[in-house]
């Protein structure tokens, strides 16, 4: 027996020797080599090269040890056939549990803003407009399964709404909230007309590209949108008329985000179990089918997509509010293909996951601030590694299943 | 008309390029149904690889068409492994994942090789050595189309010529069509799947480094954040013309490249992106399935 384990500690090592002289040579130009061209210099460091071979040496052992146990507990899974729900899960779905959780989580909510700094405050609020964007998204991706990877279009609809309306107009916050949600939501409903023939990865590149179109047209159209320079000077919200101090602003959008996002949770979670939300599920499953059973396809998208841009819009609106300025260099891909990596990361259909990797992608990369260099390269290794080993997300969506018993079945338990 | 064939010989070479990149989506596309987001990046270390050894080659005295050569050869092997190593390490292990999973994860690759060549090497622009020598036939066409933009366009329609025959005529290709047909099927009548899409992966690997080089010659200059706007409008291309099809992903890559061409020489150059997108959003609408796609039907 310790033969048997000796030669496949062995075959490991083995392994992992190539691998990591694979990766000192995969690297070797790029980590190794840096030329200056315009000193006609050469830059050999070797030292790195060290570096890539021992750390893929030992990372290559964590890698199979973590493959070796996700397959085997897959195996596990598929021996027991009634799946345990996760810890969070079980917290979501039992009263018993979660109203402590939830009493525990809005005394924390709302004391955040009196114990941290103005710095901490105003990270947060963004995290929180992620969690409704994440959710807003969730509609449209995770229930109706239409891939959009341009959603950044809607959140810029809002934003901009607001921050024209006020430039033209003077318009304030309160009024510029509906409206901006308004613009996002016709914005939606029209790639919605064209788009609802497409499938799959058509609709997802085509998306794609409109949300590329928008901000070029922004960043281009000098008279209507400022071009790049954008507009400043929008003013953040006031309560009831008063003007209040930067700091006390902070605290109060903090406050309206955290109101907001327990909007969007009623209304998201409400929308899962209703007619809609049903509809959704179906049409994402099963397209035939669903309308074989008489849903309705085209309104039934169109309203998937709606739904979710009007969240887009509204955060637009804070966004606008919250940084006073917008300009289009805040609505590309990259922000698209986060909101996105929120829903994915989190477990696309369910709202406590989103919530957690909102929280996560958000607050993640501000305190890894300390290594700045090096915090998109981890962000993307963290995607990867998340994707490879958990592919559901954080929390995995639960679906409302009813067992069908017979007889027989009961019988066999007994 | 002078003006006319100027665009025109400026969307071919455009095209060139977008189609020598958008061959390795649509291959990938064409074999495990998924948007390599990372192909951009592939893409960017083929041109970045290039640049390292043309500049080192060049500082210890070589010069000339050896350099170009070696140069392109590196850049293609380093390519063709960076290929390899994605799929093995991002989304092998995701091939009976929701389909959402490897697109996630291919995100995240891109998000990691721009930010690896930005780390490793520098975010400035690198100017890039035009290593293409001049033709002096070419003379007589130079108000027309440079050396530059025929080697362009006629290493591009080689390279087709190589990868039709190889996909048309080898077992490799043979077993190629067969996994994008039918991946069980396949496995089933003794093709090795996980090493026909290894191999699809190298060789689309090593064509977008073909096209990185030569786009950087071109051009003249490379920072690592080229990949990504790249990869987009060769994505576009490849679904312009019928994802998964190859002859469609040229067609798609020339129509495309013509397009931007023409857009900006007749309309303006600031909307140089809109009409990549605008001519693909009007072909899908009016034929979902690209230009040269199939019309699947749809099982129930």
């Amino acid at each position: 027996m310790s033969d048997l384990n000796n030669t496949r500690y062995i075959e490991g090592v083995k392994q992992s020797v190539v691998i990591s002289l694979w990766f000192m040579f995969l690297t070797f130009p790029i980590m190794v080599i840096r030329v200056d061209t315009i000193e006609k210099t050469i830059d050999w460091r070797w030292m790195n090269m060290v570096y890539v071979g021992i750390s893929s040496f030992v990372l290559s052992f964590v890698w199979r040890y973590l493959t070796g146990k996700s397959t085997s507990r897959k195996a596990e899974r598929a021996d027991r056939k009634r799946e345990r729900k996760s810890f969070l899960q079980r917290v979501a779905s039992e009263k018993k549990l979660s109203l402590p959780a939830i009493a525990v989580v809005a005394l924390a909510a709302a004391v955040f803003p009196f114990v941290s700094s103005t710095y901490q405050t105003n990270i947060m609020t963004t995290a929180l407009m992620y969690v409704v964007l994440g959710l807003g998204l969730n509609i449209v991706v995770g229930q109706a399964g239409l891939l959009n990877l341009g959603y950044v279009a809607f959140y810029a609809a809002g934003a901009y709404t607001y921050a024209l309306l006020y430039y033209h107009f003077g318009v304030g916050f309160w009024l510029a909230l509906p409206l901006g949600a308004l613009a996002a939501t016709i914005l939606g409903i029209l790639l919605a007309l064209p788009v609802l023939r497409l499938q799959g990865d058509y609709l997802a590149i085509v998306t794609l590209g409109f949300g590329e179109i928008t901000r070029i047209v922004l960043e281009n159209w000098n008279e209507f949108s400022f071009g790049p320079s954008g507009i400043s000077g929008i003013p953040r919200p006031g309560l009831f008329g008063m003007e209040l101090s930067m700091q006390d602003a902070q605290v109060y959008l903090y406050f309206l985000m955290i109101g907001l996002c327990i909007v969007t949770m009623f209304v998201v979670n409400r929308l899962q179990d209703s007619r809609i939300g049903r509809a959704l599920l179906a049409l994402r499953e099963d397209e035939i089918a669903c309308q074989a059973m008489g849903i309705d396809k085209t309104k039934v998208k169109m309203t998937a997509f709606a739904l979710g841009s009007t969240w887009a819009g509204l955060v637009g609106v804070f966004f606008a509010a919250k940084t006073t300025f917008v300009n289009p260099a805040s609505f590309t891909f990259l922000e698209s293909a986060m909101i996105l990596s929120i829903v994915v990361l989190g477990g696309t259909g369910s709202i406590i996951g989103i919530v957690i990797g909102a929280l996560v992608l958000i607050l993640l990369p501000e305190y890894l601030r300390a290594f700045s260099d090096y915090r998109m390269i981890l962000f993307g290794i963290i995607m990867v590694i998340m994707m490879v080993f958990r592919p559901q997300g954080i929390v995995a969506g639960v679906r409302k299943k009813y067992e069908f018993q017979t007889e027989g079945d009961k019988l066999k338990k007994l | 008309m002078n003006y006319f064939l100027e665009l025109f010989v400026g969307g071919l070479t455009r095209g060139s390029i977008y189609a020598l990149i958008a061959l390795g989506y649509t291959m990938v596309y064409g074999i495990i149904e998924l948007i390599n987001f990372a192909h951009g990046e592939i893409y960017m270390i083929g041109a970045f690889t290039a640049l390292i050894i043309a500049s080192v080659l060049t500082m210890s005295g070589m010069s000339g068409i050896s350099v170009l050569i070696l140069a392109s050869v590196v850049a293609l092997i380093y390519s063709a492994a960076y290929g390899f190593t994605v799929e093995k390490v991002a989304y092998k292990p995701l091939r009976q994942a929701p389909r959402l999973s490897p697109l996630i994860s291919a995100i995240g690759m891109s998000i990691f090789l721009q930010n690896y060549v930005l780390i490793a090497q520098t975010s400035e622009y690198l100017p890039f050595p035009n290593l293409l020598p001049d033709l002096p036939f070419m003379e007589s066409f130079a108000g027309l189309m440079g050396p530059t933009e025929f080697i362009i366009v006629a290493t591009t329609a080689v390279i087709m010529v190589i990868l039709t025959l190889l996909i048309k005529f080898t077992k490799m290709g043979k077993a190629m069509r067969a996994t994008a047909q039918d991946r069980n099927m396949a496995m089933l009548v003794g093709v090795n799947v996980n090493r026909v899409i290894s191999n699809t992966f190298i060789i689309g690997s090593a064509l977008a480094a073909v096209g990185g080089v030569l786009i950087a010659s071109h051009i003249g200059r490379i920072n690592f954040y080229i990949g990504f706007l790249a990869g987009i409008k060769a994505f576009t291309a490849a679904v312009l013309g019928g994802i998964g099809s190859i002859p469609g992903a040229v067609l798609g890559a020339l129509v495309l490249g013509c397009t931007e061409s023409f857009g900006t020489g007749y309309i303006s150059s600031d909307y140089e992106d809109v009409f990549a997108f605008v001519l693909l959003i009007v072909i899908l609408i009016v034929k979902p399935s690209g230009l040269l796609g199939q019309k699947t039907a749809q099982k129930v």
